[in-house]
């Protein structure tokens, strides 16, 4: 794969090596956008989450094109074997015999005003995106495991700290609550 | 050879030819080994000693008329069976059956598997629901929190393995224990002296994770039919039971490299692909053995196990190995 990054030409043939690598690029993007696509639209909750769970692992194959295998893989362990199984649990517990949501409705307002927050949001981050001079970093170092590991516990150990002090507060605060739920 | 269109082919070819072998036979030695530990002979009438049990058995599944209920969410309905199949399937691909037969060589090979097996979670999950069977949607439940719990021993214990021999490549760890049985893992008492216990734990956790009994309460007949499959006939149900039976093997595979040496033969003579059938196999004997000699447990008891003695011991042992790696 490595070799690939390197040489972009304009216009690649579908059969050619950067064109078959353009395709995947697409099809990973394609799984993002039906996974939210799916997980906003769909009147089901579990499929919400189904939907959830194929964007998750449409980002997992970007972390994996942009060649951080480590990241790919904790993102499908953690995020769709773990967040997403968990809201699944959730949703079960909660509503097992939900059927149809009827589609709900605020405001007339509603739907025109969303929708020119959307386009405008959607404008705006294009023209950002057009305009602003990207420029393309020197990769630092590989993202491979022993470099992340040495990363995280040299010049980026504060991060690392931060995390543990945020899992900790989240395993204290999940005491506290299934402790209330007891007598 | 690397770069060449033949070499995925076969492999792929392959590997599709060795999981539906395993798939269809693992039922059979099933069957046999049920028959023989209670004293019956088991299938006997279709080929010799029912050697083409599976093939008839296979037919049946894919002739019948694929049954979809009323009232089921008719897309996840579908789509499960197949999600519980492509994990186990594309799992093949990262284990090094021996020194220069793998699929592809992966660096992270190891977290790979973990990867793909949550995907297996998910089509339990999905498949329960979708049902729309209380008795599917209780076995769902009930499967997952049992995989949920039993998967963080397990990666508990991988870890230390993965501290021993610094790589999360599979090939690595199991080139790490060539040379003789006192290379293995298992017997590295010079690592941490609990490591026969840890392989026990990791044998459990994956004896839980593919819910076989004495944990199979997902599929518990006498409280839930036939728990999340209640629902699915023909090549839906064959295609959980194939998923089962390749997790099966994955997870045998899995215990053989990280513990059991590989593909390395137990005296240092002729290594090879040999070798790790027959450790797989054995291992997967003990899996049949063992459901058929053990009653099933409760669920509370299932997750009492999990959460209060293999948990609390793997993170002792997790701190022992790195104690042990520190000083020596």
């Amino acid at each position: 794969m490595q070799e690939f990054i390197c040489q972009t030409s304009a216009n690649p043939s579908l059969f050619s090596a950067e064109g078959f690598v353009g395709l995947i690029f697409l099809v990973t993007i394609g799984l993002i956008v039906a996974g939210a696509l799916v997980a906003t639209c769909a009147r089901r909750l579990v499929r919400s989450v189904a939907g959830l769970a194929l964007c998750f692992t449409g980002v997992a194959g970007m972390y994996y094109f942009l060649l951080a295998p480590f990241v790919a893989m904790m993102q499908m362990l953690i995020y769709v074997g773990a967040v997403a199984i968990l809201i699944a649990f959730a949703i079960m517990m909660a509503t097992p015999e939900e059927g149809d949501l009827p589609g709900r409705r605020i405001s007339a307002l509603a739907g025109p005003l969303g929708f020119a927050t959307g386009a405008l949001l959607f404008a705006a981050l294009t023209v950002l995106a057009i305009r602003t001079p990207w420029q393309v970093f020197p990769r630092e170092g590989s993202a491979d495991m022993k470099h992340i590991g040495t990363v995280l516990l040299t010049s980026h150990s504060m991060v690392f700290e931060l995390i543990s002090i945020v899992l900790l507060i989240a395993i204290i605060g999940a005491l506290v609550l299934a402790r209330r739920g007891r007598n | 050879m690397d770069t060449s269109i033949w070499r995925p082919i076969i492999y792929l070819v392959c590997f599709m030819a060795f999981a539906g072998l395993n798939a269809a036979y693992l039922g059979w030695c099933e069957r046999k080994g049920a028959g023989r530990i209670q004293r019956r002979t088991g299938p006997m009438e279709v080929g010799f000693h029912g050697l083409l049990q599976p093939l008839a058995d296979g037919l049946k599944l894919m002739t019948k008329q694929l049954l979809v209920p009323e009232g089921v969410d008719q897309i996840l309905f579908r789509i499960a069976p197949i999600l519980a199949m492509i994990p186990a399937l594309t799992s093949m691909v990262v284990i090094p059956f021996s020194d220069n037969i793998q699929g592809r060589a992966v660096e992270l090979s190891v977290l790979m598997l973990f990867a793909l097996a949550s995907i297996g979670m998910i089509a339990i999950l999905i498949g329960g629901w979708a049902s729309a069977n209380k008795y599917a949607v209780i076995s769902a439940a009930r499967a997952v929190s049992q995989n949920l719990a039993y998967e963080i021993p397990m990666l508990l214990t991988v870890i230390t393995i993965v501290m021993i021999t610094g790589s999360m490549n599979l090939q690595d760890i199991a080139m790490d224990q060539q040379g003789g049985f006192w290379h293995w893992n298992i017997f590295r008492f010079d690592k941490s002296i609990f490591m026969p216990v840890s392989f026990l734990i990791f044998f459990i956790c994956s004896v839980a994770e593919t819910n076989r009994a004495p944990f199979d309460m997902a599929e518990a007949e006498s409280e839930l039919i036939a728990g999340f499959m209640t629902e699915y006939g023909s090549m839906g149900f064959g295609l959980f039971m194939m998923g089962e039976y390749l997790n099966i093997v994955v997870g045998a595979c899995l215990t053989t490299i990280l513990f059991l040496g590989g593909w390395s033969c137990p005296f240092g003579l002729f290594p090879g692909v040999w070798w790790f059938l027959i450790k797989i196999y054995i291992l997967i004997f003990t899996f049949i053995w063992v459901r058929w000699t053990y009653p099933r447990t409760q669920v509370y008891k299932l997750l009492n196990l999990s959460w209060k003695i293999l948990i609390p011991f793997s993170m002792v042992n997790l701190l022992v190995t790195a104690a042990f790696i520190k000083v020596f």
